[in-house]
């Protein structure tokens, strides 16, 4: 057990590496940078201006070394007016630079969100939270939802309920969130139809999430897994309710429900379980669409602002929170694997 | 045991039927159309008494035991007769009524016990369950009533066992524990559908011995549906023979062995291998043609087209109905039954001449063969073990001679198969071709002519043809790999003459494969192995997948063949009655290890290896005047990754009493020659070797 959680820390430190420098290396290049400046200092520069701002602000060495320093394993830049350290990465609260320090990430310093002002780690963790509430929400309606659907419609292969839940899971699949958050902003909280039930924004949910505000961002994420997820139970279920065993238990004398219950149900699961693992970082890109689309400020919005404004060390966190997301739920898929299915299971 | 709750009305005396099948029809149906599985069909089951049903796979047998389960899926209905079990209607049984039968007097036991048993529940748990359902009755007792029923099953270590999943048992203990699961409520039929045809033959025999013995002390009646006719004479009471969806014959499983009335049923007992058959003097008499399809029944007599007694104008002017011939409850379905002289001889349609044994082609000297497996699970890496597949082989093939390689799964065989071809390389030893060492020559680093005299026919012949190529074009890629013939023309020409070598029509190919039969489709599979004029053939297995009509024209065609071509065949089966009717040469493999070689007389009689003398004793013969002695082997066959020391049999060995100390478990003993070329591994003294008695032998009449 020890050298595979090894072995798979081993895989999300390399990966979480390549991601960064592979950011890193694009959000670095010349016009990239120049954006940069000219956003601090304003448009109507000249090249000069740019050139000395930048070499100010640390972004005039080679990349690998800046590289080096975002890491922590390089001092991090100052800049000296007459002898005296006027600017550097590694400032100490109360505005006093150290000099020849390291304060990269594996000090644990995320670094400085250009457009945030603020640290990125304390952006990230209170985005993380706010995404994270969301996402409570949705898998609480999506799991169950998808896994009742996919058992009732796959325990009678090509019955009346199978064919109808079937029908509704594959258009909900096919309803790309951008277009169900809109449909559903129409339709629930506009004047367009009048129904009126539920807020169009989600920015009070920020702080105090309510079934008004909460109702749509949530639905519109879930329901897109939720067909998804519903068709890959019913395949399963299907092809479980199918199985000699399941013929054994039935002629045992076992009634239908408790046929569906105790001895299909936890070999029907196994497959789905690992699609509803992999639906963590899936669901990451709904978050971005639905976030932005309902104003509400957690990971998904937090990774469009820092994008457009080309806000380096911002990005560069966003990168290695999502490593670190999208490895651990597959760690636990597969722990989780194991548990299910007995037939792996080490001895 | 616990008394089960019974009500006494119920109770039914010895005697009485338990089971009455009245003129049952079952029917599939399709979007388009009904296909009739079962027709007309008519059984009774009588308490505390055995009725086998056989026939192949296709003649409606399994139909008939769902029928009585009442469970033909959202496709097959019953459409006309009735099913009545203690008197009780079944085919009109409400859900809820058949739920309590199901289970408790009605208990089913299945084919294939891995796909019975639920791979997520614990073994308890599923056999806790019965009772639970059917008794109401508390966790604890029902627990020791599963405790008590395994221990009657036989299996070692009966706690440890219900705390474990099926996967982690072997195939004989997954069946011992699907028939606890059918004993668990005591109940009044039994019906088992081919219940060890995916077992080892030791083991079936171990199986087969357990249901007879507990079907008498719990006086429970059976239906025991099986292809093998010799299970069934070991089995059963009474027998019904199935023709294409239609009994055929019952009655007194004595009578219809010794007189059977049907032409069916006789042409049946020609075409598998019993003692005394002979390929050279009493050949094995094929089927003509095949089964029909259900959807493609001739008019009258289902077996008309395929009957030596065939008249036109009467057999297929009207449906035959089931006719009373002499004896106790003895019916056929043939309206000849008395004009046919059942008692004349076959008529032999050509004396083979056995052909002479020429040179070695094949040497093995000291094969041995190793695999490294590391254990694959969570850990990632595990270590690493040895399966000892191989250990020390050493036997010589003649040309145009039969070599058969017997032994049960796990002994190597298949192993050998694959050293020979070059799928693997030998460990250590050598392997010679007509002079030339190849046992260290991958297939893909063997030059053509190895590769085309080296050929082999597989078990399976549904999964050995791609099925998008036609029959023609897979020959004929097989004569372009062997380099074989000049131009396109040319190997055209010779794939029509291969076809015509495997007795198949000229237009097949053009056909693909799913338009074949199983027979047809193992004789493209033959033409293949033969293409280029193979020197060795290795047959692994290559009947065993067919049905029993269909075997003996496929194994007569690969004796034709190599009579013709002076091929070397190795002939690896687990089937003891075949080999003795074809091989030339007898080698008995147990866990790596050669344990007896020598010709199939020698090997057949004493002196045996015991290894020998039990898988002798347990294949079924299907002959009353066989007697046999009874043998049966304890446990499952030890792991290669574990061989036990000194002797690989010796933990299931019955002899080994009668060797002083512990020898056997210390050394793995010298082959011992009896004759020349006869070799035993035993450490029996000749003595002991000498006291043995025959295993079969045929009560003379």
């Amino acid at each position: 057990m020890i050298r595979f959680l090894l072995s798979r820390l081993l895989t999300l430190l390399v990966t979480a590496f390549a991601l960064t420098f592979i950011v890193f290396f694009l959000t670095n290049l010349e016009p990239s940078l120049e954006k940069i400046a000219k956003s601090e200092i304003g448009t109507r520069v000249s090249d000069a201006e740019v050139e000395s701002w930048l070499d100010r602000n640390g972004y005039g060495e080679p990349m690998l070394v800046r590289y080096g320093e975002w890491l922590g394993v390089v001092p991090g830049w100052t800049h000296t007016v007459d002898g005296e350290v006027v600017a550097g990465r590694c400032e100490l609260p109360g505005g006093t630079v150290e000099t020849s320090a390291f304060c990269g990430i594996l000090q644990g310093d995320w670094g400085w969100s250009t457009v945030f002002r603020r640290d990125v780690a304390e952006i990230i963790g209170r985005s993380l939270a706010l995404t994270g509430k969301l996402m409570f929400w949705v898998m609480m309606v999506m799991v169950p939802g998808a896994l009742i659907l996919g058992v009732l419609a796959g325990m009678r292969e090509g019955s009346k309920l199978d064919r109808s839940l079937s029908t509704v899971s594959i258009l909900t699949t096919a309803t790309p969130e951008y277009v169900s958050g809109v449909v559903f902003i129409a339709v629930f909280a506009s004047t367009a139809v009048g129904l009126r039930w539920f807020n169009g924004s989600a920015t009070s949910a920020m702080e105090d999430a309510t079934f008004e505000n909460f109702t749509l961002p949530v639905l519109t994420i879930a329901l897109y897994g939720m067909g998804y997820i519903a068709r890959m139970t019913r395949a399963s279920m299907t092809e479980v309710m199918t199985a000699q065993y399941i013929r054994t238990a039935r002629l045992k004398g076992v009634s239908f429900p408790k046929i569906v219950l105790r001895h299909a149900l936890r070999n029907a699961l196994i497959a789905p379980f690992t699609v509803i693992m992999l639906q963590f970082p899936w669901l990451l890109n709904g978050v971005v669409i639905v976030e932005t689309l309902f104003n509400y400020k957690g990971f998904g919005w937090t990774l469009v602002q820092a994008a457009g404004n080309n806000d380096i060390e911002l990005l560069l966190g966003v990168s290695v929170v999502s490593v670190v997301v999208v490895l651990l739920t597959q760690l636990i898929s597969d722990i989780g694997y194991v548990y299910l299915n007995p037939r792996i299971r080490v001895s | 045991m616990t008394d089960t709750v019974t009500d006494p009305a119920l109770e039914v005396a010895p005697g009485e039927p338990i089971l009455e099948i009245r003129n049952l029809s079952i029917s599939f149906f399709t979007r388009t159309r009904e296909i009739p599985a079962v027709m007309d069909f008519s059984a009774t089951v009588r308490a505390g008494e055995a009725l086998g049903l056989v026939g192949e796979s296709g003649c409606g047998k399994s139909t008939v035991a769902l029928g009585v389960m009442q469970d033909l899926g959202v496709n097959g209905r019953i459409t006309g007769g009735s099913i009545k079990f203690r008197g009780e209607e079944l085919t009109t049984m409400s859900p809820a009524r058949l739920r309590e039968i199901r289970g408790r007097d009605i208990a089913m036991i299945y084919q294939e016990p891995m796909a019975s048993l639920n791979p997520a529940l614990k073994i308890d748990r599923q056999l806790m369950e019965v009772p639970m359902i059917h008794e109401g009755i508390s966790a604890e007792e029902a627990r020791a009533r599963a405790l008590e029923v395994v221990r009657d099953v036989r299996l070692p270590d009966p706690e440890r066992i219900l705390d474990s999943y099926p996967h982690q048992l072997s195939g004989g203990q997954q069946q011992r524990i699907v028939i606890a699961m059918a004993l668990m409520s005591k109940p009044a039929l039994l019906i088992l559908d081919e219940p060890t045809t995916a077992l080892d033959v030791t083991v079936e025999a171990a199986v087969i011995d357990l249901v007879r013995e507990l079907g008498e002390k719990y006086g429970t009646s059976m239906l025991f549906i099986s292809h093998n006719l010799g299970l069934v004479l070991e089995t059963c009471d009474r027998i019904c023979v199935m023709y294409s969806g239609e009994a055929v014959e019952r009655g007194r499983i004595g009578e219809v062995f010794d007189e059977m009335r049907h032409p069916y049923t006789q042409a049946l007992f020609r075409a598998i291998p019993l003692p005394g058959a002979d390929k050279a003097t009493r050949p094995l008499i094929a089927i003509p043609g095949n089964f029909p399809l259900p959807d493609e029944r001739p008019p009258g007599c289902n077996f008309g087209p395929r009957c030596d007694y065939f008249q036109e104008g009467r057999c297929d002017a009207q449906p035959i109905p089931m006719v009373e011939v002499p004896g106790d409850g003895h019916e056929a379905r043939c309206i000849r039954t008395e004009e046919i002289d059942w008692d004349a001889p076959p008529e032999v349609s050509d004396h083979r001449e056995s052909t002479e044994i020429g040179e070695v082609v094949l040497k093995v000297d000291g094969l041995q063969k190793y695999y490294q497996v590391s254990r694959p699970g969570l850990l990632g890496g595990g270590e690493a073990q040895v399966v000892k597949a191989n250990e020390t082989l050493s036997f010589e093939a003649h040309e145009s001679e039969t070599l058969a390689i017997v032994g049960e799964s796990g002994c190597g065989k298949s192993t050998l198969a694959k050293v020979l071809m070059g799928l693997e390389t030998a460990t250590a030893g050598g392997v010679e071709l007509d002079g030339r060492a190849v046992g260290d020559v991958p297939i893909e680093k063997r030059d053509t002519r190895t590769v085309a005299d080296v050929q082999m026919v597989f078990q399976n012949p549904f999964d050995t043809l791609n099925p998008s190529m036609t029959v023609g074009r897979q020959i004929i890629r097989a004569l372009e790999i062997f380099g074989v013939g000049d131009s396109p023309r040319d190997r055209k020409r010779r794939m029509l003459e291969l076809l015509d070598l495997v007795k198949l029509p000229r237009e097949f190919a053009t056909r693909m494969p799913r338009q074949l039969s199983g027979g047809q489709k193992q004789r493209v599979g033959i033409a293949r192995a033969f293409a280029g004029g193979a020197r060795i053939v290795v047959a692994d297995e290559p009947v065993s997948a067919l049905d029993v009509s269909v075997q003996a024209a496929v194994t007569d065609l690969l004796m034709e063949i190599q009579r013709e071509q002076k091929t070397t065949l190795l002939f690896i089966s687990h089937d003891l009655s075949i080999v003795r009717y074809l091989a030339d040469r007898v080698m008995v493999m147990y866990l790596g290890h050669v344990v007896e070689i020598g010709t199939a007389r020698e090997v057949f009689s004493p002196p045996y290896h015991p290894y020998t003398e039990a898988l002798l004793s347990a294949v079924p013969i299907a002959d009353t005047h066989v007697e046999k002695k009874h043998i049966v082997l304890e446990g499952d066959v030890p792991s290669a990754m574990n061989p036990p020391s000194g002797c690989p049999f010796q933990t299931r060995c019955r002899w080994k009493s009668r060797v002083p100390g512990d020898l056997c478990e210390r050394e793995v003993p010298p082959m011992v020659e009896f004759a020349p070329g006869h070799k035993v591994k035993c450490h029996l003294s000749q003595e002991e070797f000498a006291s043995m008695e025959p295993v079969i032998t045929l009560a003379e009449n």
